[in-house]
């Protein structure tokens, strides 16, 4: 870089009046150098230029990149378990009883708090259906309990409390003591559940906090925290070893005894941390097994991977026969004079033009046991009225639909392929000595290949996220990996499942996109010109 | 190789016609027969059926009439490919896909050759168009020039008697355009091969082709070699298309020792040789190449007869002078001098006398 470039721009008197230029770099017209005027030019173009497509550019932003995105965090996000239990989460970190048995009275005290608050804001039934994904029954525990939770026999503690020291039932009185840092640090639990009501009944029941009643698990709080021996300074001195106690753990199993199974506080231990490779796992049929290794769903509940399989196979097989379907339309569609050519490429651009629910509920009608086609070949008597074949509800259905339905996506990029090769060229093959068939295969068809790879990218790729036609003639046999990500986003509300799949899905397109380009070449694929 | 002797016709077309759509003749009673080893090019404008002659000759569009013989077998029913001809395309027709070499190997392949004669026939042929050095090259990685030698080395590697070429050079630039016409020529007469070669220009035509036919309208409106067609044109369509030329209309007044009188419709008599006109009354169109016109009147026959013209234009082209006239009301009549020492320079508006020799005027059809 040793060219004029790399000069200051202002060369004093460089330019004269005149506009002459004497030495130096060149200049533009206004003394500035060549260069840099080009460059500002340049910009000027280039900022007009992404002007023009910024419209463009943040319609696929926020409809595009953006949900896919969403898409790629969903399947590993994990923080409502944290979320809603954070002091359950910390308190199991510290717990060892697990594996073998359920925690103890220290986790079950967090949760109890946990649970009291999310029950206030009516979020545990989502943690609830959340975990149920992992481990079904726990939708049913956690609602059970919630409503249990407020019963609790915890009262006792407040009761107590308010007997030894009248000062303890005013908010008032509260709210001075846990503003005093000292207090709050000998008090932990406490000022943490203080916090938590004072913010929930703010919150959650839009009341002014110093005019209600404090909450039995911000004395259960105190009474722990005191039980451990702390007394602080300023605070009323209440003696709390003759108390009248209750387990928090026994009352929880009174509610339901699951929350003495160690299985159930395993799946909360695994899905405590807030990004979890669960969902990925549920998608090719393993789990978080005890101890959080992954392992093998047992036979019954794998069903993801045969599902990618199916979905991959009869994808090709949908490709494969749109190939060999198109390939000869577009062969004469290519030959025939442009005005018939037109006509018949109506013909083939006929389905786009009608509702995919109608072409695909007319397949319903065609292909049923009591449908046109086996009518036919019953009458015809290829078959016997009692051996009617399946063609719907099954795989060959959902083949048959889909091949129809796409179709048009690979006879289009076909056909404009196959119409930029000059008839020359089969002439010329012919001329020197090739019979018809050897024009075809040695000429003709490789030039046509790149029309197949762009035909086959483009029709392998929708039916790969295929949905609706597989779910109206797909039956169980015939309905893809799509369908199954529908099912979870509308009915289960697994969303994170949902993703999970979508981004394989997703996955597996940039790979054989990938594995196509190394084999074919992506330069080999033509839309056409 | 062929029974009979150079002189038997190799290629005939015995009226042959040509429809595309049932309505209109395309090609109308075409009669042609070349020997063996000629180089004959079909030359006219657009539209007149050339490319859908040497498309019935190697057998892409049948004729709806008439029969095509080749070597004196008719090849009416003879598929393309059993046809053995070589032939050149406009755009070159090279298979993209393959390189100069699986190109040229094609038509040896299919006709199931041996490898290492293949691989001799290739080289020689490479060689042929000096091209040895750009086997393993793509079509796409080559020059126009460099892809119309190849098309050339292909339409010869399998050594075809018969060689079509339908506008090979078209695309080409002028120079590149000489060299190649001068490299075919000399190709195809150093192999012997038979060519019927189809252009649009009439240079490539007259300085290549040992015969050319004049097509107009579906017809050969004549066959000659380059010079007769130059300087003998049949007719005026002929006339007009070759070279350069100047009209006059007029009848014939009179028909005498092979010479004709016509007065032109300004009244002014000249001298022709009459070519398509028969009688006394006829109308006529004469023709008379430029270079033929001549100002300084001692050098005619004494009894010729002259016309007045006016200067209307004098361009100076250094070899040549030419003069635009205003000649019998027509101000576009062209003469063309050599730049000698006692040839008059002259000025606009200069007012003198033509004339010329009564064989070099034809009196064509009207
Ligand atoms: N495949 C075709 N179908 C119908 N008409 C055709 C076809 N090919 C050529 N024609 C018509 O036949 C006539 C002669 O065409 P042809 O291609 O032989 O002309 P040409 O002499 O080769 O012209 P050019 O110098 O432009 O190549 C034209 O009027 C053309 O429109
Ligand atoms: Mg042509």
């Amino acid at each position: 870089m040793t060219d004029s470039a790399m000069t200051p721009p202002k060369q004093p008197m460089a330019a004269l009046p005149g506009g002459e230029v004497t030495e130096g770099p060149m200049l533009a017209a206004d003394g500035t150098p060549l260069k840099a005027s080009l460059k500002r030019a340049l910009r000027r173009e280039k900022l007009r230029a992404l002007l023009l497509i910024s419209p463009l550019l943040i319609f696929i932003l926020v409809a595009f990149v953006a949900p896919i995105a969403d898409m790629l965090f969903r399947s590993v996000e994990n923080q409502i378990v944290s979320e809603t239990l954070p002091r359950t989460v910390a308190a199991l970190e510290a717990d060892e009883a697990l594996p073998e048995e359920a925690p103890g009275e220290e986790v079950f005290h967090a949760l109890y708090t946990d649970l009291v608050i999310a029950e206030e804001y009516k979020v545990h039934t989502r943690l609830g259906s959340r975990l149920n994904y992992e481990m079904t029954g726990l939708s049913s525990l956690f609602r059970g309990t919630g409503r249990d939770v407020g019963r609790f026999d915890t009262d006792i503690y407040t009761d107590q409390f308010v007997e030894a020291e009248p000062a303890l039932e005013d908010p008032v009185n509260w709210s001075n003591w846990m503003s005093e840092e000292e207090i709050r640090d000998a008090l932990p639990l406490t000022a943490d559940a203080w916090d938590a009501w004072t913010t929930l009944t703010v919150e959650a029941n839009e009341d002014d906090p110093l005019e209600e009643d404090v909450a039995d698990f911000v004395y259960t709080a105190l009474y722990r925290d005191l039980a451990n021996g702390a007394a602080p300074a300023n605070f009323p001195d209440v003696d709390v070893s003759s108390f009248e106690t209750v387990s928090i753990r026994a009352l929880f199993e009174d509610s339901d005894e699951d929350w003495l199974d160690p299985e159930v506080w395993q799946v909360i231990q695994t899905y405590s941390p807030a990004y979890t490779d669960g969902y990925f796992l549920n998608s090719v049929d393993m789990m978080n097994g005890p101890g959080g290794d992954a392992q093998w769903r047992p036979d019954d509940e794998q069903i993801y991977l045969k599902l990618f399989w199916r979905t991959m196979w009869m994808s090709m097989a949908i490709t494969f026969s749109c190939i060999l379907l198109g390939y000869p339309i577009a062969y004469l569609l290519s030959t025939l004079p442009l005005r018939s050519a037109n006509v018949l490429m109506i013909l083939v651009l006929l389905p786009f033009w009608t509702s995919l629910l109608v072409r695909t509920s007319a397949w319903k009608v065609l292909l049923q046991q009591q449908g046109v086609i086996n009518d036919t070949l019953v009458w015809i008597g290829i078959v016997s009225d009692a051996n009617r074949l399946a063609l719907i509800n099954n795989a060959t259905g959902t083949i048959i639909a889909m091949t129809h339905i796409l179709l048009p996506f690979m006879i289009l990029p076909l056909y404009s392929v196959m119409k930029t090769i000059p008839p020359s060229y089969v002439r010329a093959a012919k001329s020197m000595g090739a019979n018809d068939w050897t024009a075809f295969w040695r000429v003709w068809f490789p030039l046509s290949i790149p029309g197949i790879g762009a035909g086959s990218i483009l029709a392998f790729i929708l039916s790969i996220g295929y949905y609706i036609t597989p779910e109206i003639v797909g039956g169980t046999e015939g309905v893809f990996i799509s369908n199954r990500i529908a099912y979870h986003i509308s009915s289960s509300l697994n969303w994170g499942l949902a993703a999970a799949l979508g981004s394989i899905l997703l996955a597996l397109v940039l790979v054989l996109y990938w594995l196509y380009d190394r084999i074919v070449g992506i330069d080999n694929v033509k839309l056409g010109g | 190789m062929a029974q009979g002797s150079s002189t038997d016709a190799f290629v005939e077309f015995e009226r042959v016609q040509k429809s595309y759509d049932g309505e209109n003749l395309v090609v109308k009673d075409l009669n042609l027969s070349l020997p063996k080893g000629e180089f004959l090019t079909m030359l006219g404008p657009s539209g007149s059926g050339k490319t859908t002659c040497l498309m019935m000759l190697a057998g892409f569009e049948t004729a709806t009439h008439g029969e095509i013989r080749l070597d004196g077998k008719s090849i009416n029913n003879i598929p393309p490919h059993k046809r053995g001809i070589g032939m050149v395309f406009q755009n070159y027709a090279l298979f993209p896909h393959m390189t100069v070499g699986e190109n040229l190997a094609f038509p040896l392949e299919v006709r199931k050759m041996g490898r290492s004669e293949r691989e001799q026939k290739i080289a020689r042929a490479l060689d042929m168009v000096q091209m040895g050095d750009f086997k393993n090259r793509r079509p796409t990685q080559l020059s126009g020039g460099q892809q119309q030698r190849i098309a050339l080395a292909r339409a010869l590697v399998f050594e075809p008697e018969l060689v079509l070429m339908d506008e090979p050079l078209g695309a080409l630039d002028k120079q590149l355009r000489e060299s190649l016409q001068f490299e075919i020529t000399e190709l195809a007469h150093r192999l012997g091969i038979t060519v019927v070669y189809v252009t649009h220009d009439q240079t490539e035509a007259l300085t290549m082709s040992d015969r050319v036919a004049v097509f107009d309208d579906g017809r050969i409106q004549q066959l000659a070699p380059p010079d007769e067609l130059y300087e003998k044109p049949q007719n005026s369509f002929v006339a007009q298309f070759i070279g350069e030329n100047n009209t006059l209309e007029g009848v014939v007044e009179k028909i005498e020792g092979g010479f004709a009188l016509v007065r032109l419709d300004g009244g002014e008599v000249i001298d022709a040789l009459p070519v398509n006109v028969q009688e006394v009354g006829q109308r006529t169109r004469v023709s008379i190449r430029p270079e033929r016109v001549e100002s300084n009147l001692e050098r005619l026959h004494p009894e010729a007869h002259t016309l007045p013209a006016v200067v209307q234009e004098f361009i100076y082209m250094g070899d040549t002078f030419r003069t635009r006239l205003k000649v019998a009301g027509r101000d576009d009549f062209i003469m063309k001098t050599r730049n000698a020492p006692d040839q008059p320079r002259l000025k606009p508006g200069q007012e003198i006398r033509i004339g010329w020799l009564a064989e070099d005027c034809r009196a064509l059809d009207a």
